[in-house]
């Protein structure tokens, strides 16, 4: 269970996820100082930790749009926080489940600020609205990364098994 | 030296058939050889180096894009990509991959061919593809040296189709796409006279040696505006350097513009260029995302290299068709 910390529109680019000004950097370590940098109000909320672990960042369709650096993943990855979207741009996504950033494609999510949200199995359910949402599931090759923690655990895995045969 | 999306194709390591991928998002311009080329990220590309072999395709759907009738002057593959991710939107073609079909692109040089793909992903495709054909052959021997065989891959007879588009290119008039989303494109009619703070000529979209002639053209022999600044630059070495050898540098810069060096440039806010508050961009680069250019309070307008040299000498946006 989480609550709704922020509700972005359609098409958040990922120069509004990580302004391509700070691209100098890819440490994870530092890339989270500029998460959103340019939505002041959510820069902040993530900054100083005025949220709890696990809450939700609910987006319209095609987040992660544009470039496929892999900042605009590691900055949210330093926040404990899940994000949800109508639906995300293919090279975002990936780079999301590479890094194990938690991701959840909702094509008819419906929730405003301070909604409580729970993940139940392939549902979202809004318990401040009582609604219902179906997940749609990541594609089994995006899973077997997801289960395995990771890509670089999972590219480690693969190349021992090569090794092996 | 140059941009690596001008770098691969000049110097003939992408070919008919090859499979292609970039840690840059505009890896979809390598379509234009015939290869199948998308963009990853960093890790995704460690992965790749250790396995030597990319995971996780999702085989895409392919929309089919047909378009025939002659370009009418002034009005070039930038207009026509910029008109397609407006008539596509953004996501438009999200985990697809765009084909290219009819007359406007059998005698498109790869240059404009390479603008086309370049700007699928804008329209969130994985891939752009031009299916390779005696132009892909005269590319890669002529200008990228190659000498081996070239072998053909080419679309099944019975390939499927999700989408079938087809577009009337004598049609088409120029586009601009306006802040700050790269499918907010409009007729040029509809933008001109906005003022403009800044010109950028250049990026891997349209920072060629076709590009930087068509601006010497318009702007050879005369001045840009007052208070317009002009950033030229050439998307490699090798451009720089021809183009420097055809004087159109030269031209350029008594026209009053400032030609940096080959690469990125200004296209992404990170050097050379950045934007003051409230200031305007008009620009041949491929995003136009809120502060791409290095400030949220900054607008960037794209559009293509004819556009981008006639406004430079008016200081606003300016149909290249009513040239002076």
């Amino acid at each position: 269970m989480g609550k709704v910390i922020y509700v972005l529109g359609d098409d958040i680019s990922t120069d509004i996820i990580y302004p391509g000004r700070y691209m100098a950097t890819v440490l994870p370590t530092e890339t989270p100082k500029y998460v959103f940098n340019d939505i002041k109000e959510l820069h902040q909320m993530l900054v100083e930790n005025k949220f709890n672990p696990g809450d939700f960042i609910v987006a319209g369709k095609n987040f992660g749009c544009g470039s496929s650096r892999e900042q605009a993943v590691s900055t949210l990855r330093g926040y404990d926080i899940k994000i949800i979207a109508k639906d995300f741009a293919r090279i975002f996504l990936q780079n999301s489940i590479n890094l194990g950033l938690p991701t959840y494609i909702c094509p008819e999510i419906e929730a405003s600020v301070g909604d409580e949200l729970e993940i139940v199995g392939d549902k979202v359910i809004n318990h401040t609205t009582g609604k219902e949402f179906k997940l749609i599931p990541h594609h089994k090759s995006r899973q077997a990364i997801i289960d395995a923690g990771g890509l670089i655990p999972y590219t480690r895995k693969k190349l021992l098994e090569e090794r092996k045969q | 030296m140059g941009i690596c999306h001008q770098i691969l194709p000049e110097n003939g390591y992408v070919r008919p058939g090859y499979l292609v991928v970039g840690t840059d998002s505009h890896t979809t311009s390598h379509g234009a050889l015939g290869a199948f080329s998308f963009g990853i990220g960093a890790t995704e590309m460690a992965s790749v180096w250790t396995l030597g072999r990319i995971l996780n395709v999702q085989v895409p759907e392919t929309i089919k894009i047909v378009v025939n009738g002659k370009l009418q002057d002034f009005v070039e593959p930038k207009d026509l990509i910029l008109y397609i991710v407006g008539l596509l939107g953004a996501e438009g073609a999200n985990y697809k991959v765009i084909e290219f079909h009819g007359e406007t692109i059998r005698t498109m040089n790869t240059s404009g061919r390479l603008t086309l793909c370049n700007m699928t992903v804008e329209a969130g495709a994985t891939s752009g593809i031009v299916p390779p054909d005696d132009e892909t052959i005269r590319y890669l021997r002529q200008v990228a040296g190659v000498q081996d065989e070239i072998e053909m891959v080419t679309p099944d007879p019975d390939a499927q189709y999700c989408q079938e588009i087809a577009i009337d290119a004598s049609k088409l008039v120029p586009q601009v796409a306006c802040p700050h989303t790269v499918d907010n494109v409009k007729p040029i009619s509809e933008v001109e006279g906005i003022k403009i703070n800044q010109i950028v000529l250049g990026s891997c979209t349209n920072g060629r040696l076709e590009d930087l002639e068509t601006a010497y053209n318009i702007l050879k022999g005369k001045k840009i505006a007052r208070g317009v600044r002009m950033l030229v630059f050439p998307a490699s070495g090798r451009i720089y350097r021809e183009a420097a050898k055809r004087g159109y540098l030269l031209g350029l810069m008594e026209a009053g513009a400032v030609v940096v060096n080959p690469g990125c440039g200004p296209c992404l806010g990170v050097h050379q260029g950045a934007l003051g508050d409230g200031e305007v961009a008009l620009s041949t680069t491929n995003r136009n995302f809120k502060g791409r250019m290095g400030n949220p309070n900054s607008e960037v307008y794209l559009c293509s290299p004819s556009v981008a040299a006639a406004s430079a000498l008016t200081g606003v946006i300016t149909d290249p068709r009513k040239g002076g």
